[in-house]
């Protein structure tokens, strides 16, 4: 048993009004930069709609993520390494930036200097690639509230099993959003797709990153990801992704797009999980096994057997209590009614959604019936055939029993709630046919309606044993350039950082460790006093002249 | 050696050698200073329509090219002569491979020429740099295509392996002839610097991904996991290639 620690997110698709506030503020923290401008490492999606990039799930027509080999090994759905290394000059699963759309702006210019009397000026739009004008077609958020959803969204590759009824059944549309996010996953293919060896996985919380100076823009991650969430940074050339806010993290501060988020839909903690069985549940059989499977990885923060394995294996002690107390573990393992975002891509996903309920309620109260009685919805549960199945595709490939159980515990939920405060009967056999209990319902209640701050974001801060080399670098910056043997004194200037340390000699008189006041008195210059006794910090009144 | 006019020792002497000096240390500097600069850029992104077969067509008859080159200027003639192949059959082989290369290369950097000129996503990444690496690259090629096809395969054919060669191979032993390459057909001699200069000018191009070609990727582990530790300290002089000011102009 190999136990690691993951920064897991949890989002919970019932409270997400679509506002896009997560996308703005990690655009203006991570991406407000020339040659990112297209990139997106959150964005909101209105579902069904076909994504961003355009089809991005269509793993047939893009080839990201994993598949299994004739032999049911894993194996990368874009093939053989030698194949990739093969079509390194032309990558034939490159999305080109019209899938993502072509990033522009607004000659705002022209309107500030229209000549007086010109009708209503306006602003051109304008590439962010070229400056030329350009009319503008497709956009991150291009499908906001199923805009163009008539001409558009049967191309939604999940709803490639049920698009006859959907174009039937149209008066039901249902609609919801899918904030996105890195995955951070624990079998990440664009790690795998890395020729370079650039990306990696961060050993302590599992954050996947890309090291600048490695990277080579080979593009390979940027295909290899089947979410399409590594993005190709057109001015530098090298791959940039959500990096979870590692720098947040490491503080103990949830992600940009988590603190902000208005509807306080997200959750982040740690869940421990084994390392060695990554590899065997990533190669589960059958694609609707492979939630089970990821559950099977994840290791239960309260067995002590866990606890001292983790202990031994040199993770922290308040680490292992931040598992302990994880909202994410607890909606993912404990409740269940998290669910990983396709699955069947064998990535191990770790940011996980709880479905929505809004669409099957939205209908129970359009039929007249009232959404908090359990009867009605789950009759309607039953019969939504499309929205169930849709959610399936999206989150357990396909399987729309798991569905079925996360949408009835969240309305027995409900329903167990407002009776609780109405005061209304209830009838405990829906609970324990759900495998549930009140206790665990109430339970589940408070982390999904009023978890505060500390509880929706249980972050232990990264441990900083690094610290005293921390403050080595921070010295260091005094002079980089004359350290003894650095560039500025003729030498090759090791890395070490004893190199760029600001010579000084032992014997070495600092300036001044004394200086005369204003009253003529000699005091001593606190900056600069290093105890030397010939210098005491009190001058006697003889030492005075 | 003792005909040569100062000139030509500086040309086919000084050049070389200062070329490849530049070339060892430009390229000790960049990797040392500027591994954030170090990538293809690749356009990709951008265009990919006739990218996806000028660059494929272009690389693999540039390696067509290089091989070429490693067996016609690093191997002796006597040593094919010792083999039994004779001058003729060598030629043949040489003139009629190195046509294929040929077509090749002026086939994909025709199409990828056309691209970063004419394409305005494209064009709006090139530096100076690019365009200097670029005119330098199309010297080198149409002087390379020149004698291979019109005068080894439909000409009467010229043995640079008895004059071109053994200068080249000279620099390396310390002793290079110079009279040889400069009684070379003038082709042949502009060839020859221009290629110079190019490696001179390498290191601070973007033909630098050239040596990052990843063949270790095919024995590597698929995940990597790294630790998490402190940034190593900023060099001088990396500063500047750092993330770029907003709106700052290419």
């Amino acid at each position: 048993m190999r136990v690691m620690a993951q920064m897991a997110m949890v989002m919970n698709l019932d409270k997400c009004i679509g506002c896009h506030t997560c996308t703005v503020t990690c655009k203006q923290v991570w991406t407000n930069r020339v040659g990112t401008e297209y990139v997106y490492f959150n964005n909101v999606e209105t579902k069904p709609g076909i994504g961003y990039p355009k089809r991005y799930e269509d793993q047939e027509q893009w080839r990201g993520g994993w598949t299994l080999d004739r032999k049911g090994r894993l194996q990368l759905k874009s093939g053989s390494r030698l194949r990739r290394l093969l079509s390194i000059f032309y990558n034939p699963d490159l999305p080109s930036i019209d899938d993502y759309g072509e990033p522009w702006t607004y000659n705002y210019q022209h309107v500030i200097e229209a000549p007086l009397g010109t009708p209503n000026p306006s602003a051109h739009s304008i590439s962010a690639l070229t400056g030329k004008d350009v009319t503008v077609g497709w956009g991150s958020n291009w499908e906001d509230d199923l805009a163009g959803a008539p001409e558009r969204a049967h191309l939604d590759p999940n709803l490639r099993d049920l698009q006859e009824r959907v174009r039937m059944e149209f008066e039901q549309v249902f609609m919801f959003y899918l904030p996105r996010i890195c995955e951070h996953c624990l079998n990440p293919s664009c790690v795998a797709s890395c020729p370079s060896g650039a990306m990696y996985k961060r050993a302590e919380d599992g954050i996947v990153l890309v090291d600048q100076d490695k990277c080579r823009g080979w593009r390979f991650c940027v295909s290899g990801c089947p979410y399409k969430k590594v993005y190709f940074n057109h001015r530098t050339g090298k791959a940039e992704k959500c990096t979870l806010c590692f720098p947040r993290i490491e503080a103990g501060q949830p992600t940009i797009c988590a603190e902000t988020c208005v509807g306080r839909l997200r959750y982040l903690g740690l869940i421990l999980y084994d390392a060695d069985r990554v590899l065997a549940a990533a190669a589960t059989r059958d694609v609707k096994d492979l939630y089970e499977a990821q559950l099977s990885v994840f290791l239960d923060p309260e067995d002590p057997e866990v606890q001292a394995e983790a202990a031994r294996q040199g993770i922290p002690a308040d680490w292992i209590e931040g598992a302990r107390r994880s909202p994410t573990y607890a909606l993912a393992v404990k409740h269940r009614v998290a669910l990983p975002l396709h699955p069947e891509y064998r990535t191990l996903p770790m940011v996980w959604y709880i479905p929505p309920l809004s669409p099957v309620a939205d209908v129970v109260h359009a039929a007249g019936y009232d959404p908090a009685d359990p009867d009605a919805v789950f009759a309607a549960i039953d019969a939504m055939r499309i929205p169930m199945e849709y959610l399936a595709n999206l989150f357990t490939a396909g399987d729309t029993g798991v569905i079925r159980r996360v949408l009835r515990t969240l309305a027995v939920m409900r329903a167990l709630m407002r009776a609780d405060q109405l005061g209304l009967p209830f009838d405990d056999g829906v609970i324990s046919e759900l495998g549930t209990s009140r206790t665990d319902l109430m339970d589940l209640y408070r982390l999904l309606a009023i978890a505060k701050y500390d509880e929706r974001y249980v972050i232990p801060a990264a441990h900083a044993e690094d610290a005293g080399r921390l403050a080595s670098q921070h010295e260091q910056l005094f002079c980089s350039l004359d350290g003894e043997g650095g560039p500025g004194m003729g030498g090759l200037g090791p890395h070490g950082i004893r190199a760029f340390r600001p010579a000084r000699r032992p014997d070495e008189v600092a300036e001044s460790e004394t200086f005369r006041d204003t009253d003529g008195r000699l005091r001593v210059n606190l900056l600069a006093w290093k105890g030397n006794r010939d210098v005491p910090l009190f001058p006697s009144p003889s030492n005075e002249e | 050696m003792s005909n040569a006019t100062s000139s030509q020792i500086l040309l086919w002497v000084g050049l070389p050698y200062l070329a490849l000096g530049i070339f060892v240390v430009g390229h000790i500097w960049r990797w040392r200073y500027d591994q954030f600069g170090w990538t293809s850029r690749s356009t990709q992104l951008q265009e990919r329509r006739l990218l996806k077969w000028g660059s494929p067509i272009f690389h693999y008859g540039t390696f067509a090219a290089i091989m070429g080159h490693v067996i016609g200027i690093l191997i002796p003639e006597r040593w094919t002569a010792a083999i039994g192949i004779p001058e003729h059959v060598y030629r043949w082989f040489s003139a009629t491979a190195g046509t294929v290369a040929a077509v090749l290369i002026l086939a994909g950097v025709v199409v990828l020429a056309g691209r970063r000129l004419f394409i305005a996503r494209v064009r709006s990444t090139t530096d100076a740099v690019d365009y200097f690496a670029l005119v330098l690259l199309l010297l080198i090629i149409l002087t390379g295509i020149i004698p291979t096809v019109f005068v080894n395969l439909l000409g009467g054919g010229y043995d640079y392996r008895l004059t071109v060669a053994p200068w080249f191979r000279g620099l390396f032993s310390g002793n290079p002839d110079v009279t040889t390459i400069a009684s070379a057909p003038i082709v042949y001699q502009v060839h020859a610097a221009a290629s110079w200069v190019i490696w001179a000018v390498w290191p601070f191009t973007r033909l630098v991904h050239a040596w990052s070609y990843p063949l270790w990727y095919l024995w590597r582990p698929y995940i990597v996991y790294r630790s998490r530790k402190t940034a190593p300290p900023i060099e001088p002089g990396t500063a500047g290639r750092r993330w770029r000011r907003i709106g700052a102009g290419y």
